[in-house]
């Protein structure tokens, strides 16, 4: 036989086979047939498996807050499972805490669906719906950060509390698998029925941010799912300490709007972190906020002032400025939205200057 | 044939003809990975498993196939084909088998694909004409000796992390550096053992 004839047949034959060893494999050991979800006890369904116990609750019309997508970065997405979660993982530990291991409690987007399951989710969470919506406008608060306004496209009875997040279904584009799902905090009142708005930085190479700054139009339409979250302002007395990094503002727009209606009378102090001027925005509505809100007050902080700026007020790290701005904050409340670094390093500022932990409320979206 | 042993070449591939140290083989993954011993064990034992698999494989396809269609020379695509193909087929078992060994070796599988100390070691296997048993304590040995190597430079780089280096030198320069000293001890042993 032509050598080269042979080479190229028994080369082929070899990575034939191979390939049909593994297609085989994979039925047999990765794909796994249907299974039955049992949930809070009522009737079992009947899922298609080898996806994510998130991914599929989500097939079955149960949203499970996920901050980050299911990456397992955020942990929130926790659900007890009593049967058929399989051993705990590595990628579950760290953000489970050993009363919750206990009680089998589990990550969602970690845990794959291979067998019949039982589980318990919250029947709040039951309740969280998804809503096709349509982008209203697009405006550019900064030079990398957009507030969009989301109108929903059918009468929608959403209702929320001040502070609570939606998640966004960032449709395919690009190559992208599935659609990803990002967190975004609201920051248009509860009582606003037609719309949303939403503040959305840019992150670099982020799935969700990318698209909405480069590819999002006005007219476009979406699907939201939401709300979830118990970052909201609790009913006391308290003085209260708002602090906000970046697109971290949002949360206390929806708030403050909301002590204005209701006329909430509270003290509060909203420090607003940025680097430079061109960071900042919203300026005019917190002053119109100050005027509205009795007790309230904004500071904003640039770290690193530019020279055009010609600030003239607070400088220095957001951290930095609120430290220097209270002696102690013995029987305040600290109200915290940003970056997980930003968050991470006010809890200990706060905390040293004497507010209990379970005093200070935040959503840390990683 | 070589005469040498199973268990005598087992142990040689680990101290005196180290993969890694002597042959130098599998340095991309060796200088990658050996900043923690968390990292560097999960990846170590790894190629210890794929080493062994893949050099028994090896030898069958070479012996069975390559051999009697006079096709030798397509030894290195051949075994390259093999290897990936047993790695994914590795990476679906132990996933369904267990979880966690999934979550602790996963990630490391598919870097080994394009490991060379893995394709160096059928190669190396095909030089020395073993046998099938020689190839597997070969192949064994030196995922072993690979293991061994890689935990000792975690070890010494974790070490390192409060020593201060000059900035020119840092992360792989030093880390060079070391593996030459590194092997200078293991060529000490070199000649011990006709392989």
């Amino acid at each position: 036989m032509n050598p080269v004839l042979l080479a190229v047949l028994v080369l082929s034959g070899l990575a034939a086979f191979l390939a049909l060893l593994l297609v085989v494999a994979e039925k047999k050991l990765v794909a796994s047939g249907p299974a039955k979800v049992t949930i809070n006890d009522a009737e079992p369904k009947e899922v298609a498996g080898g996806e994510s116990l998130l991914a599929t609750l989500k097939g079955q019309d149960i949203f499970i807050p996920s901050a980050c997508g299911g990456r397992g970065s955020c942990g929130l997405c926790k659900v007890k499972i009593h049967e058929g979660g399989g051993p705990l993982l590595p990628t579950e530990t760290p953000h489970l805490s050993e009363q919750e291991i206990a009680d089998n409690v589990r990550l969602s987007c970690q845990v794959k669906v291979q067998r019949d399951l039982r589980l318990t989710i919250p029947p709040q969470l039951l309740e969280i719906e998804e809503y096709p919506v349509r982008v209203e406008s697009i405006q550019d608060v900064t030079y990398d950060t957009r507030k969009v306004r989301f109108a929903f496209r059918e009468k929608a009875d959403f209702s929320f509390r001040a502070g609570m997040y939606v998640q966004v279904e960032t449709p395919i584009y690009d190559g992208l698998a599935e659609p990803v799902y990002r967190a975004y905090s609201i920051a248009s009142p509860p009582s606003e029925q037609r719309f949303l708005d939403l503040i959305i930085r840019k992150v670099p190479r982020g799935i969700c941010t990318t698209y909405v700054h480069e590819l999002l139009l006005p007219g476009d339409r979406l699907k939201i799912n939401g709300p979830y979250g118990d970052f909201y302002l609790r009913d006391t007395s308290a003085e209260a300490v708002f602090i906000a990094g970046g697109s971290g503002l949002a949360p206390f727009e929806a708030i403050l709007a909301d002590m204005a209606e209701r006329k909430i009378e509270k003290r509060v102090t909203l420090f607003f972190g940025a680097v430079s001027r061109r960071d900042l925005y919203d300026q005019e509505l917190m002053a119109d906020f100050e005027e509205k809100v009795p007790g309230f007050r904004a500071v904003p902080a640039l770290s690193r002032p530019a020279p055009e700026d010609s600030w003239e007020g607070e400088t220095g790290l957001i951290t930095e400025v609120v430290a220097r701005s209270y002696e102690s904050m013995e029987g305040m409340e600290g109200y915290l939205c940003g970056s997980p670094g930003m968050i991470d390093a006010c809890i200990k500022v706060l905390t040293d200057k004497g507010i209990p932990e379970e005093k200070i409320y935040f959503d840390k979206f990683s | 044939m070589v005469e040498t042993g199973a268990f005598t070449i087992f142990v040689a591939s680990i101290f005196i003809n180290n993969i890694l140290l002597a042959n130098f083989l599998g340095m991309c993954s060796f200088l990658a990975v050996s900043k923690e011993i968390k990292t560097a064990s999960g990846l170590g034992m790894a190629v210890i498993f794929v080493m062994t698999l893949t050099s028994g494989l090896n030898y069958l396809v070479y012996q069975w196939l390559l051999i009697p269609t006079g096709l030798e020379y397509l030894q290195y695509i051949a075994f390259i084909v093999v290897i990936a193909a047993t790695v994914q087929l590795v990476e679906m078992i132990i996933g369904k088998v267990s979880p966690v060994l999934y979550y602790a070796l996963g990630i490391f599988l598919p870097l080994i694909t394009v490991n060379c100390a893995i394709l160096g070691v059928s190669l190396f296997m095909v030089i020395r004409q073993y046998s099938f048993l020689q190839s597997l304590a070969y192949g064994a040995g030196s995922g072993v000796g690979w293991c061994l190597a890689i935990l000792a430079m975690a070890g010494l780089r974790q070490k390192m992390k409060r020593s201060r280096v000059h900035p020119a030198l840092e992360g792989p320069g030093i880390t060079v550096l070391i593996a030459g000293v590194m092997a200078l001890a293991f060529i000490g042993f070199s000649g011990m053992v006709a392989m």
